[in-house]
């Protein structure tokens, strides 16, 4: 995909966004003018901001239509292939971390990213890999839980009784 | 005068309490680390490292923050004038004779003089801030919701005006922002407002942070994984006692672009649109200008790199001058700083000095002491932040992905959040490809809520009379700088145009 292309594309995405925002408030029923001797309504800010973003976003795709931005004159590789792995490996590793974390829990996902990044991607050795998948979830739960007393997501029930147990251990000699 | 020395003697003690002055250390460490790191810059780590910071009170959180954001100043001349790579976007104009410098070299007297330039450019801002702060804050306590609201135009029309960015493209990034903010329950009327799908996590909103770490956490690595994929070449630095000596002497070949830059960049920095990195390119732009010897800028002239470097830090001081006496954020480091002051309680804006005095001259207290910790910490570590800069990016990118999911995750205790963090960071990357302008949507997410509150706060006490705002003297001024400064890239455009008429015939 050129960048030409991309701009379009993202001028009609914002577009279309910007119509719906506006839509979406309309829809609700929220007041959207002027409240005599009040000032605007609870709709006013956010349903006439977006019609500005759609003005926004119009005015881009008439510039595309013009060629009048830098953007639409380029016809360059939107993402460079050789770069687009790298990009897309990282957002669907986070894509997976955010999964996991929901049915694995934090701990033992982030212990999979990590020998994911480190070992697999980055092929350390294994002390640096055994380091960061076992370091990097012992810092995290003395950083978030212990420290900033935080309950971080731990899955499904069975992974979450699992771990449990090393909240026991920690309640029972520390505090 | 006295009031402030007095004031100021109880914030450098308060400075100097232990907690506090490891908090000094600590965020300048973690400052000249994400500033030396290309890609990452002092946003980046403030984004990232504010949830964690909910660990210490209000006063050393805003310590650590602060002496971060300058630290990330320092850091950066590192990488740019190593690899010859800006180490963070405000380090750009460092490269421009750091880069001569090394391949010459005189690595060692381009990193002192940045060093020392970012020594005196803090100083001298410090008390401009110090100078300043106090009377512009009493100033604005005469403030009702039409000058908040002014004022707040006058923070967007900077963006248009001075920005320099596609002007519809940076319109749309500060009108999303806008709107993104007032997602969740309207505080004037409590209705609820834009509850997507019918999905209950909308009622409380979007959290600045969300979009601030998606944006500057996930976008930012996306986008630095794909800019520096390249092979970088390290420039070997020697440092000596004796270098370092010899290297002192030379401060009066650059000390007057030093002066120069500091005082440019203060002002500069005060702008909310135009900030570190601009700041630093005027100040090369003008040294260079008003050298007797222009011809060897570009080719290692060490002035070159002093300019650049003492204006940034200065801007960053600088832009922190608005946010603490008007609650208007000068950079988006100081928004996310500002919306930080709002999680810990405090309310940005004049008040500050009455309300929270140990807040503010704290904080004023510490820039003072973080601006000697930073200099020494620099010149004592060059040696360990060459060696870091070779860390490769899959032990550094996983480390900071996690801190963005789990940074999110603990402000708000939800999962939601962290999905939302991810499409941004993600949608965020994407717009910035086709420069969109990011930091407009950051600032205005951060100021959106109180904008929106003093516009309707004015219109009801008004009784629905628009021209509330242009029958008060300070809110006039503000929204014709606003309406000046909107029109001032049209009017600029049209003086072109009939010049190259004129030319043509």
């Amino acid at each position: 995909m050129t960048v030409r292309t991309a701009e379009l594309l993202m001028a009609i995405a914002t577009l279309a966004l910007s119509l719906g925002l506006m839509f979406n408030v309309y829809a609700d029923g929220l007041t959207i003018g002027w409240v005599e001797g009040r000032g605007p309504g609870a709709g006013m800010w956010p349903f006439w901001l977006s019609a500005g973003m759609a003005l926004a976003a119009l005015a881009t795709l008439v510039r595309w239509v013009q060629r009048k931005t830098p953007e639409s004159r380029s016809d360059a590789p939107y993402i460079a292939p050789e770069t687009l792995f790298l990009v897309a490996v990282s957002a669907v590793s986070l894509l997976a971390l955010l999964v996991l974390m929901t049915v694995i829990g934090t701990y033992l996902s982030l212990m999979l990213f990590m020998f994911f990044y480190v070992r697999v991607l980055g092929k350390h050795s294994w002390a640096m890999t055994w380091a960061f998948v076992v370091g990097t979830p012992i810092f995290i739960y003395l950083l978030f839980e212990v420290a900033l007393t935080k309950y971080l997501p731990k899955g499904w029930p069975i992974f979450e009784e699992g771990f449990l147990v090393i909240d026991n251990l920690r309640y029972e000699y520390f505090y | 005068m006295e009031t402030i020395l007095v004031s100021l003697g109880a914030g450098l003690m308060q400075a100097f309490e232990p907690l506090n002055l490891f908090m000094i250390f600590a965020g300048c460490l973690a400052g000249l680390f994400v500033g030396c790191m290309p890609g990452l810059g002092s946003v980046n780590g403030v984004a990232i490292l504010l949830p964690v910071t909910f660990l210490v009170p209000p006063t050393a959180a805003i310590i650590f923050l602060a002496a971060l954001y300058y630290g990330a100043m320092y850091g950066g001349a590192i990488s740019s004038i190593t690899l010859g790579i800006p180490g963070a976007s405000t380090a750009v104009a460092t490269v421009f004779d750091g880069r001569p410098m090394a391949q010459q070299g005189k690595a060692d007297k381009a990193l002192m003089a940045a060093a020392i330039a970012s020594f005196i450019g803090g100083t001298v801002s410090v008390i401009l801030f110090t100078l300043f702060a106090p009377p512009l804050a009493a100033f604005a306590l005469k403030f009702g919701p039409q000058e908040e609201f002014a004022l707040m135009l006058l923070a967007f029309a900077t963006f248009i005006g001075l920005g320099g960015d596609d002007i519809p493209k940076t319109v749309f990034s500060i009108l999303l922002g806008l709107v993104m903010a007032a997602i969740g329950f309207d505080i004037i009327s409590g209705q609820p407002r834009m509850i997507f799908f019918d999905m209950v996590e909308f009622q409380r909103g979007i959290g600045f942070l969300v979009l601030a770490i998606g944006i500057y956490g996930i976008g930012e690595m996306l986008w630095t994984l794909e800019s520096t994929k390249g092979q970088v070449t390290m420039h070997k630095v020697q440092i000596t006692w004796a270098r370092m000596k010899a290297n002192f002497a030379e401060v009066k070949k650059y000390i007057n672009s030093t002066w120069l830059g500091s005082f440019l960049g203060f002002f500069v920095g005060t702008l909310p649109a135009a900030g570190a990195t601009p700041a630093s390119l005027m100040s090369y732009g003008l040294s260079k200008t008003f050298s007797k010897d222009p011809d060897s800028y570009g080719k290692g002239n060490v002035a070159g790199v002093a300019a650049p470097e003492a204006a940034n830090n200065a801007a960053s001081t600088g832009s922190m001058l608005p946010m603490i006496t008007l609650g208007i954020p000068g950079s988006p480091t100081t928004a996310i700083l500002l919306g930080g002051m709002i999680i810990w309680g405090l309310r940005p804006g004049p008040l500050l000095f009455t309300e929270s005095p140990d807040f503010v001259w704290g904080l004023i207290g510490s820039m003072y002491v973080a601006n000697v910790a930073t200099v020494i910490l620099n010149l004592a570590m060059i040696p360990i932040f060459i060696r870091v800069l070779a860390m490769p990016f899959t032990l550094l990118t996983p480390i900071i992905f996690v801190l963005c999911v789990l940074g999110v995750f603990a402000t708000t205790d939800r999962m939601f959040d962290t999905w939302i963090m991810l499409i941004l960071g993600v949608g965020g990357y994407l717009m910035r490809k086709l420069n969109y302008p990011v930091a407009p949507a950051v600032l205005a997410i951060v100021l959106g809520p109180l904008a929106e509150r003093s516009l309707r706060q004015s219109l009801i006490s008004s009784q629905g009379d628009v021209t509330t705002f242009v029958t008060r003297p300070i809110s006039l001024t503000c929204v014709l700088l606003a309406l000046a400064l909107i029109s001032y890239p049209l009017v600029q455009r049209a003086l072109r145009r009939r010049q190259s008429q004129r030319r043509a015939a």
